[in-house]
């Protein structure tokens, strides 16, 4: 491995030059001869039934040719197959404000927008269900009938070991309540799709999305169509972020459009309609019992979360049982419980962002680690450090560890931040806070069952020595592309640049599951690695045969197929390419990767395994005016286990675009509603949704970040490499909650933290009352028996243990 | 993408040409200067001109004059660049120099006036979102329905912000005219048939929807800054969210000179985004006096008092009513200093 050319070396993305000069094609800036436009004609309910859609009059309205309801879309769809519950326009039930209900196809946008108006839509209002508490007490009416119990989407339990007994047995127990407001993905680009019937017949749909596959999927069963009459081309996104990771309405509209009409069909959503799409972070109530013995040492954990879902499934079952299902792979923790509870609001759907459903729980865990420690007395670097958990090793719920940098990556921040000499002693209103985290390198499962692969690449060498790589994979702005050419590049021994790219596209490139979950590095790595070694195997056969040497002295670099013993003897990579397809025909590979089976055998155990696990740890530095509560952040330190950097230079992009989101959330970012005075008005409406008012930090905002890249390669990765993309936001939140304390002595226990709560903290310490501003309880749920496991070390084998 | 309504659009190249325009197309037509204010209310249906009268090639309104009387006169046109950057003010006037560096991004600086910044819409989280948005809480007061505002309104549905209250309570967000306040602006407005020149403070009304005591005929053409004593030192303090973009949620303008002893000898103070208008501070009580800590700390508590910030804007009403007493003591502190 220490002869890389490629690999690990600072380079400029393959797509870069692209993107800077605005080359870049994304899907709104596609227009197509006699293209049409649509517009949604949404609701301004929160909640209610449709009795009836004229739309006599938009149809005879300018330009118009074609107005589509619920009527037209009989078949429901999800992202999960246990969540099929979304109509691309709804049929007879609205269940919030924004949920589309109709749509107009004209010639031009502003006639489809104009004749929105024409269209008249009788509504029966329902009871508005506008928080988690209010879905728990109206069992009646229901948001979605399919919901497990009255608003109650899904209700899980997981026991590993006797939880009850360890913390009976512990030294100290902590009862904490903490909550994490809801926020959005706010990629610049907002969702735009085009479809067309192309010139065989078959459905063609660009769209702004992360998972052309699930798309494709979709769109055949809400369409009702096979899927070979259909090609979903994934554009490269303005940033996704989680946000374009489910099949939307406004893509299956566009496209039935397109069928009916014979003409292609364009929707470029507007900021406020993208707040409607969503699927964003779930607020999460949540309650940690956490018993440690008298050094510290967590003897076991007792999480319960409550999850504000809004008014879809989405990805939301996923979500619930994320929200606890990595508490156990940063610090040993040998017994472990989670229930976790999503309940159906008429909000929009939340869904999957940045870290999906970990952010959460990780603030409360690490907030309270921050608690334990100045409880005990002892350094919150230190109370972390003495309980990592080990590498190659199984957690209490059977997650299985690969290698682990968290030690570096603590020691690193805990060095440059000045830690030892600076922590808990600078002056009153500055203060330093410490975090980690840890997260999946993509999901050991996918989203419907299958025993496939999650990711195919497939190579073409033609006689003049280009390379095409094709993969499903989708390039949203993390550098996709980049890692397929520097994978494949790297092994043939040939540049990033000199290979023509082909993705996300599910007419021409193997199936590759999407970009989610921190899976693409790993999963289409590894593919592309195999695909890439079978070609290298063909042609170091057709160059040995040449040189009449054995294969195995060939190598590859610099362009040119070389004999290792006489570099000097060899051709270059066209010639090799030539010798191979005399030798065997046309050239072509194909490389997948399947992920390792889990020893999770029980039921619930599919969300959280991973082929291994990426580790971060940040230090956050913070002034707090402890007279206005003014908070800010002039440096951040933070390490990142990557395993191995395949590029440091978009991974350091990723962990810098980390800290910025992550201090988004920290301090601004909300997805609020406003429900008016109830005697007066039903609505329940977004409250800010636009650029200006829903506030995300500016690079004004956007301190100092000093980045350590740990590396310690994973055998399981490519070239050992892990992911970047979503684990270095999740310490960030909890590491300035813990900065704050440190400044001022008051705890924060929810986000978004503000001036305005810190001074009303502030205010309550002054007073003698408890420094604190959070959530006072956590609500009775009516959990079920948990589904039991013993863990590894108390002889479980990953089945549930029947009581 | 959310479109105009179309309009009609005039480019005139005189005051007297775009006055008369103004008149003959009556109150479907309106003057855009920058556009930047007036363009995204288009778009969202609360504004809906027929007739738009641009302002962009009246090169009388970009003039900076300074007259006999030492007066320096602004043409409403520059933009808020070239104000940010007029060194005729850095001496006594730099508070207009700061306000206009703090106005929204450097791009729509380049673009957004003087003028078009005194006549800003004001601002409230229930009426600044767009038109479905609107529908969906049954509209308000400031625009009863789609296009009311420039039509004969409707019978008015309630004020979300405070609903028994029968006025409307959106916000002044001009950051230049505290600023201006403090610096005891005047402004010429001009119409087809006459000129008239009055003090800024005169132009606003303490109501939402009638904010501008101007007619409708009217065009703000100049802003004029009076003499002022040797060594006054002026300043503007805004509080947001961000350090970009954001509109005030207060913005604190003041004017300050001092004796040789320390003493003040004149002082002028003024407010924005705390209510319908920006908010003129009575001083009298620091005149004569040397600006101590205590009696920084007395005024900036009554000087906050006539503040009434509502929930209709970004933070909580309670910790903007704290920020007016601590920025206004910010700010004479940083004066007296
Ligand atoms: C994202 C964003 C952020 C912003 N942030 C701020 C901020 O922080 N602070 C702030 O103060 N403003 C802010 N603004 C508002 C606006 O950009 C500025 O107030 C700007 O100065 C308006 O000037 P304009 O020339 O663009 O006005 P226009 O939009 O052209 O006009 C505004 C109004 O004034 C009228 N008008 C314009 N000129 C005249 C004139 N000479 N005589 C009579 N009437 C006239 C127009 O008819 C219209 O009603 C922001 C705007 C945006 C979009
Ligand atoms: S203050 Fe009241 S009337 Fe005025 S815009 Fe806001 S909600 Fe409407």
């Amino acid at each position: 491995m220490s002869d890389l050319r490629i690999i690990g070396k600072p380079r400029r993305r393959v797509d870069g030059r692209a993107k800077v000069t605005g080359q870049t094609r994304f899907a709104d800036d596609l227009f197509l001869p006699r293209m049409l436009h649509c517009r949604l004609l949404r609701s301004p309910h929160p909640h209610a039934a449709i009795r009836a859609v004229q739309t006599a009059r938009a149809e005879a309205a300018p330009g118009v040719k074609l107005v589509l309801t619920g009527a037209h879309f009989p078949i429901a769809y999800g992202i999960l197959p246990v969540s099929q519950d979304e109509h691309p326009l709804q049929p007879d039930k609205v269940r919030h404000v924004g949920d589309p209900v109709a749509a107009v196809i004209a010639d031009s946008e502003e006639q489809a927008a104009a004749a929105l108006a024409l269209i008249d839509v009788d509504y029966e209002p329902l009871t508005t269900i506008s928080s988690p508490e209010e879905a728990l007490a109206i069992d009646t009416p229901r948001i979605h009938d399919y919901a497990q119990c009255g608003n109650q989407h899904k209700r899980v339990a997981l026991a590993f070991g006797d939880v009850d007994a360890a913390l009976q047995d512990a030294a100290h127990v902590f009862e904490d309540v903490f909550f994490f407001q809801g926020n959005t993905h706010l990629p610049i680009e907002q969702h735009a799709a085009l479809a067309a019937v192309d010139e065989n017949g078959k459905l063609v749909l660009w769209s702004a999305t992360q998972t052309p596959h699930y798309v494709h999927r979709a769109a055949a069963r809400a369409l009702d169509m096979p899927a070979h009459e259909i090609r979903v081309i994934a554009c490269p996104n303005g940033g996704g972020f989680g946000g374009k990771t489910d099949p939307f309405n406004h893509e299956i509209v566009v496209a039935k459009a397109a069928l009916l009409l014979g003409r292609p069909v364009k929707i470029c959503l507007n900021r406020e309609e993208v707040f409607y799409c969503h699927r964003g972070r779930h607020p999460v109530l949540m309650r940690f019992r956490t018993g440690v013995d008298a050094d510290g040492y967590i003897v076991g954990m007792d999480l319960e979360t409550l999850l504000d879902g809004g008014a879809y499934g989405s990805y939301g079952v996923a979500s619930t049982f994320y929200t606890g299902a990595l508490q156990t792979v940063t610090y040993d923790i040998p017994r472990y419980r989670f229930r976790g509870c999503r309940t159906f609001t008429n909000k929009p759907a939340c869904g999957p962002k940045r870290g999906h459903g970990t952010p959460q729980p990780r603030f409360g865990q690490e907030v309270q680690l921050d608690k334990i420690a100045q409880a005990l007395g002892k350094d919150p670097a230190d109370l972390r450090l003495q309980q990592i958990v080990k590498a190659e090793s199984l957690t209490a719920n059977f997650l299985t560890i690969g290698t682990i940098g968290l030690r570096q990556c603590i020691e690193k921040v805990v060095a440059g931040s000045g830690w030892r000499e600076r922590y808990g002693k600078l002056p009153e209103g500055r203060g330093l806070g410490l975090a980690c985290s840890s997260y999946l390198t993509g999901a050991g499962l996918p989203i419907y069952w299958n025993k496939m692969p999650h990711s195919g690449v497939q190579l073409r060498l033609d006689r003049l020595g280009a390379v095409t790589a094709f993969c499903g994979a989708t390039e949203v702005g993390q550098g996709s592309d980049d890692v397929l050419a520097a994978c494949v590049a790297e092994v043939l021994g040939i540049a990033p640049a000199d290979i023509h790219l082909v993705t996300g596209a599910t007419d021409i490139t193997p199936v590759d599951l999407g970009s989610y979950s921190s899976r693409v590095t790993l999963m289409m790595g590894n593919a592309a690695i195999e695909a890439a070694e079978r070609a290298r195997e063909l042609l170091a056969k057709a160059v040995a045969a040449k040189l009449e040497i054995p294969a195995t002295r060939i190598s590859f670099a610099d362009r040119r197929v070389f004999d290792v013993e006489d570099p000097e003897s060899g051709v270059d990579f066209a010639e090799a390419c030539v010798l191979a397809e005399v030798a065997f025909g046309t050239l072509g590979t194909v490389g997948s990767y399947t992920p390792p089976r889990s020893p999770a055998r029980f039921k619930g155990g599919g969300v959280g395994p991973s082929p291994t696990y990426s580790y971060t740890a940040a230090v956050v530095e913070v002034e707090v005016d402890p007279e206005t509560g003014w908070i800010t952040v002039p440096k951040v330190w933070i390490g990142h286990d990557v395993g191995r950097a395949l590029n440091p230079t978009l991974v350091r992009g990723q962990v810098e675009g980390s800290v910025y989101m992550g201090l988004g959330e920290a301090l601004m970012e909300e997805q609020r509603f406003r429900r008016l005075p109830e005697k007066l008005s039903s609505a329940a409406v977004h409250k800010q949704p636009s650029m200006l008012e829903y506030k995300s930090p500016t690079t004004l905002e956007m301190p100092d970040v000093v980045t350590y890249l740990v590396e310690d390669p994973d055998p399981r990765g490519p070239f050992g490499a892990k992911e970047a993309g979503q684990g270095p936001l999740l310490p960030i939140m909890p590491a300035v909650a813990n900065a704050v304390f440190d400044a001022v002595g008051v705890r924060i226990d929810e986000t978004p933290i503000t001036p305005e709560k810190i001074v009303a903290a502030l205010a309550a310490k002054h007073k003698g009352e408890a420094p604190r501003v959070g959530p006072a309880r956590f609500p009775e749920i009516d959990w079920p028996e948990p589904v039991n496991v013993a863990p590894p070390w108390e002889g479980g084998d990953g089945k549930e243990v029947p009581r | 993408m959310m479109r105009v309504p179309s309009f009609a659009y005039h480019a005139p190249r005189s005051l007297d040409e775009a006055a008369q325009l103004l008149r003959e197309h009556g109150p479907a037509a309106r003057v855009i200067a920058g556009g930047t204010d007036l363009v995204p209310n288009m778009k969202r249906r609360q504004q809906t001109p027929a007739v738009l009268i641009s302002l962009r090639r009246v090169d009388e309104l970009r003039r900076v004059e300074r007259d006999a009387d030492g007066t320096l006169s602004i043409g409403a046109g520059l933009t808020l660049t070239r104000v940010a950057a007029l060194a005729e003010l850095a001496a006594g006037q730099r508070a207009l120099m700061l306000a206009a560096s703090k106005v929204a991004t450097p791009h729509i600086r380049n673009v957004g006036t003087l003028g078009g910044n005194l006549c800003l819409d004001t601002r409230c989280n229930y009426y600044n979102q767009n038109h479905e948005w609107r529908q969906a809480i049954g509209f308000c007061m400031k625009a009863p329905r789609g296009e009311a505002v420039e039509k004969v309104a409707e019978p008015s549905p309630v004020c979300w912000v405070a609903t028994s209250s029968p006025r409307c309570w959106a916000v002044s967000s001009s950051d230049c005219a505290p600023a201006l306040l403090a610096l005891g602006a005047e402004v010429t407005l001009a119409s087809a048939d006459s000129k008239r020149r009055i003090p800024l403070a005169e132009l606003y009304a303490d109501d939402g929807m009638a904010y501008l005591t101007k007619r409708r005929d009217e065009i703000v053409a100049a802003i004029h800054l009076p003499p002022y004593p040797a060594g006054q030192r002026s300043t503007y303090h805004k509080v947001r969210r961000r350090g970009a973009f954001d509109f005030p949620v207060l913005g604190v303008g003041a004017s300050l000179t001092l004796d040789d002893a320390g003493r003040v000898v004149k002082a002028a103070l003024a407010l924005g985004a705390v209510a319908s208008r920006p908010l003129r501070v009575d001083t009298s009580e620091l005149v004569g006096h040397e600006l101590d800590d205590a009696r920084i700390e007395a005024f900036a508590r009554a000087a906050a008092r006539p503040a009434k910030p509502l929930d209709n804007t970004d933070f909580h009403m309670s910790w903007r009513k704290k920020m007016c007493q601590i920025t206004i003591a910010t700010a004479l502190r940083e004066l007296g200093a």
